[in-house]
């Protein structure tokens, strides 16, 4: 490299990218083996070991929000940090406050997960958070926006990437989430305790308004930004289609809003709201497998790359999932069947077809394009590129069938008659039916973290190779300069 | 107007996403605040001390007791394996009972309905089984049902009872609308709406009495000297689902609101 030629790790800030980076792998071991962890305890329960802090009911809320909040996140926060620069051709916006987001964020996480295992939490699904950390959050996420906003106004082109529509979708519509889900009443300036300021019905709306766009925007929109950015770039192709892009982008963040409501199906929710919300949901297939489509026909006239690009299979694998679970999802809205899968591990199934399918394998094969690149250097091995791939679908597939077999299994046993017209089975007989599938589960999940430890091994090798090329160039051009003077 | 103009604007691109983001939530959310059927009425009759006979609300605000105990329900996640909201499906009714009313987490700060059910529903778990029984199954579950994979819980009958901030919970509370008196007028009120053995229970200024008096008179935990969280926690299992008589309500009455 010309020693005079600015490179674009000085251009940009690749620093905050490669700070937020290692978080995620971080948190994703954390969180994704405290998943292990809980699993096993579902299926041997001496696992809980009288232990207050790692019952399953405390360390529950410590996997969801370490993997959402923690590997999602930091992963996010990474991704748009390098794609907003990358596309905008402008240094990230401030260095300080980029900072204070990476600090503010991880923060959070920290004093959440200790706080759930202390019992200090809201028992909002994925909005545990106590009121303090709340307000952390609530600071740290509209500085993102800001950084966000002024780093897009400093844009050498004219137009605005559809990466960063869906960026600016999911940063807009989380703080909104956020607000108003946790609205809330301290006891005490100087307690972490509050009680919700909704109560029954409203409350329940209003959570789960909040849960299901936490995947709508957080695990979705985002990562579909993820996908318009790293998917035409490792393809070596345009998006397939820009008014595609265009009708989805709009199809999708109005319509996700509205199906927050299926999580009540038949509960005390007047029958309006679940009745208008399942109807949006099933809209919703539209404009998700726009989005699928145009991912994997960007690869159109390049599919040979399956067959020689590991990176390539991660991408379209996930797309391939995230097409599965869009369908899923909108068949577990109808309230036919909802009234089978809910309250099931049939749920579980399909959350984690989404997480790890969709939103796991878009996150590991964004990073096996980003990290190379950030470090200035090429991958350490592609083998083990497959290696992890193999594993990752390995334990996917493990996963959600046997929450496939536990979900409407248990649903089937707990509606069953005898010839009389009583209950065929006791609620706890259906609990020792999950023996079997919970064992598989787990198995599923020890797959899925042995592929990211491999990706994290790929990914540690790498980054002391880079450090070592660095420090021979050096070498070199300080003998050089020796020699000249 | 062309998609251009959108693309090349962030402000504008901002606020249209803004715009489009809000309609669902609006839509959804706020009639459930001004619908009136959106929760049911429900009264029921009391004979009052001088023996004349009125209508109340039949769904009260939890005691002091009772609000410890929930207090504790959240922190030690039990929501995460268990709901409490049964659908109107003939296997619920026959397993738990009547199906759940909005009426019935009117006071619920936040709700508990849950979203799985890795044990049965809790909705109506009040006086379905008796204090020893839930002592005996939140300190090892497997010892009364061995197929049990519920995690036991024995700190909740070691730990003592912290309800020094009680009063501070139910201000909390009454901020956000759960009638709670502090005044005499509120205190009236209550009378009015539920009864005044109940508006007694509500009362703030006597509320570590009003809790030390239950677990005294219950004694949940089996433990008479002691108030330990097992006294609070049982407190409120054994409350959940019982605030409506249903058998005092014709067939359907239910269904209009729904």
């Amino acid at each position: 490299m010309a020693q005079t030629a600015i490179g674009p790790s000085e251009e940009y800030n690749y620093e905050i990218v490669k700070k937020f980076t290692i978080l995620a792998l971080l948190w994703g071991v954390v969180g994704m083996g405290v998943g292990l962890y809980i699993a096993a305890e579902l299926t041997w329960p001496f696992l809980n070991f009288n232990i207050p802090e790692i019952t399953f009911g405390r360390l529950r809320p410590v996997h969801t929000t370490l993997v959402i909040f923690g590997f999602g996140g930091n992963a996010l926060f990474a991704t748009s940090y390098y794609i907003v620069q990358r596309t905008a051709q402008t240094r990230l916006y401030s260095d300080m406050l980029s900072n204070f987001t990476f600090w503010g964020w991880n923060l959070a996480l920290v004093l959440g997960a200790v706080g759930y295992m202390s019992g200090i939490t809201q028992s909002r699904e994925y909005a545990e958070f106590e009121w303090p950390v709340d307000l952390l959050i609530a600071v740290v996420w509209v500085a993102y926006f800001w950084i966000y906003v002024q780093t897009l106004r400093r844009r050498s082109q004219p137009h605005i990437y559809v990466a960063n529509w869906f960026f600016m979708a999911f940063i807009l519509a989380t703080a909104l989430l956020h607000i108003f889900n946790n609205l809330a009443m301290p006891v005490g300036l100087l307690t972490w305790k509050s009680y919700s300021l909704f109560a029954g019905v409203q409350d329940a709306m209003t959570q789960w308004w909040y849960g299901h766009n936490a995947v709508g925007f957080f695990l979705t929109a985002a990562f579909l930004g993820m996908m318009y950015y790293f998917v035409p770039k490792q393809a070596g192709r345009p998006v397939y289609s820009y008014r595609l892009s265009i009708i989805h982008f709009w199809a999708l963040v109005f319509l996700y809003m509205w199906a927050g409501a299926h999580h009540l199906h038949w509960t005390a929710l007047p029958d309006w709201t679940s009745t208008l919300a399942a109807t949006f949901s099933i809209l919703l297939l539209m404009p998700s497998w726009g989005g699928m489509i145009n991912g994997i026909m960007t690869l159109s006239g390049a599919w040979e790359k399956l067959r020689t690009d590991p990176i390539m299979l991660f991408l379209i694998v996930s797309l391939a999932f995230y097409g599965m679970s869009t369908f899923e999802g909108p068949m577990m809205s109808l309230k036919s069947v909802n009234a089978l899968s809910h309250y099931t591990d049939w749920t579980i199934g399909h959350v984690h077809s989404g997480a790890l399918g969709w939103v796991a394998m878009i996150t590991f094969g964004s990073l096996y394009h980003m990290v190379p690149r950030l470090w200035d250097t090429r991958l350490y091995s592609t083998r083990l590129v497959y290696a992890h791939f193999f594993l990752a679908s390995i334990g996917i597939v493990l996963y959600i069938t046997a929450m496939w077999v536990a979900g409407i299994g248990q649903g089937l046993l707990l509606r069953a008659f005898d010839e009389y017209g009583n209950l065929a089975y006791t609620f706890v007989e259906s609990v020792a039916f999950l023996h079997m599938p919970y064992m598989v589960r787990a198995i599923g999940g020890g797959f899925f973290l042995a592929g990211v430890l491999v990706m994290v091994y790929n990914f540690a090798a790498t980054i002391i190779l880079a450090k070592r090329e660095e420090a021979a160039i050096e070498a070199k051009i300080a003998a050089k300069m020796a020699k000249a003077s | 107007m062309k998609h251009e103009s959108i693309e090349t604007n962030s402000g504008l691109l901002i606020v249209l996403t803004l715009v489009v983001i809000s309609i669902g939530g609006l839509v959804e959310i706020v009639p459930l605040f001004y619908i009136d059927e959106t929760v049911e009425k429900v009264q029921k009759e009391i004979t009052t001390a001088e023996g004349e006979t009125r209508m109340v609300e039949a769904v009260r605000p939890y005691t002091p007791l009772e609000l410890r105990g929930r207090d504790i329900y959240q922190r030690e996640g039990c929501y995460l394996c268990h709901s409490q909201m049964v659908r109107p499906f003939r296997d619920e009714d026959l397993r738990y009972g009547h199906y759940s009313l909005a009426a019935e987490s009117k006071y619920n700060h936040p709700f508990q309905w849950g979203s799985k059910r890795t044990g049965p529903d809790l909705a109506r778990v009040g006086g379905k089984y008796s204090n020893e029984w839930h002592v005996q199954h939140l300190i090892a579950p497997r010892s009364v049902v061995p197929e049990s994979i519920m995690p036991n819980y024995p700190w909740l009958l070691e730990n003592d009872l912290n309800y020094a901030s009680i009063r501070a919970r139910m201000r909390a509370l009454k901020a956000v609308g759960v009638p709670y008196s502090e005044t005499q007028a509120e205190y009236e009120t209550n009378v009015e709406r539920f009864g005044k053995e109940v508006a007694r229970m509500l009362d703030i200024n006597r509320a570590e009495q009003n809790l030390v008096a239950e677990a005294q008179r219950e004694d949940f935990d089996g433990k008479p000297g002691r108030i330990t969280e097992m006294e609070a926690l049982v407190a409120y299992l054994q409350v959940l689902g019982t605030m409506v008589d249903f058998s005092e309500y014709e067939e359907g009455y239910f269904a209009e609101f729904r």
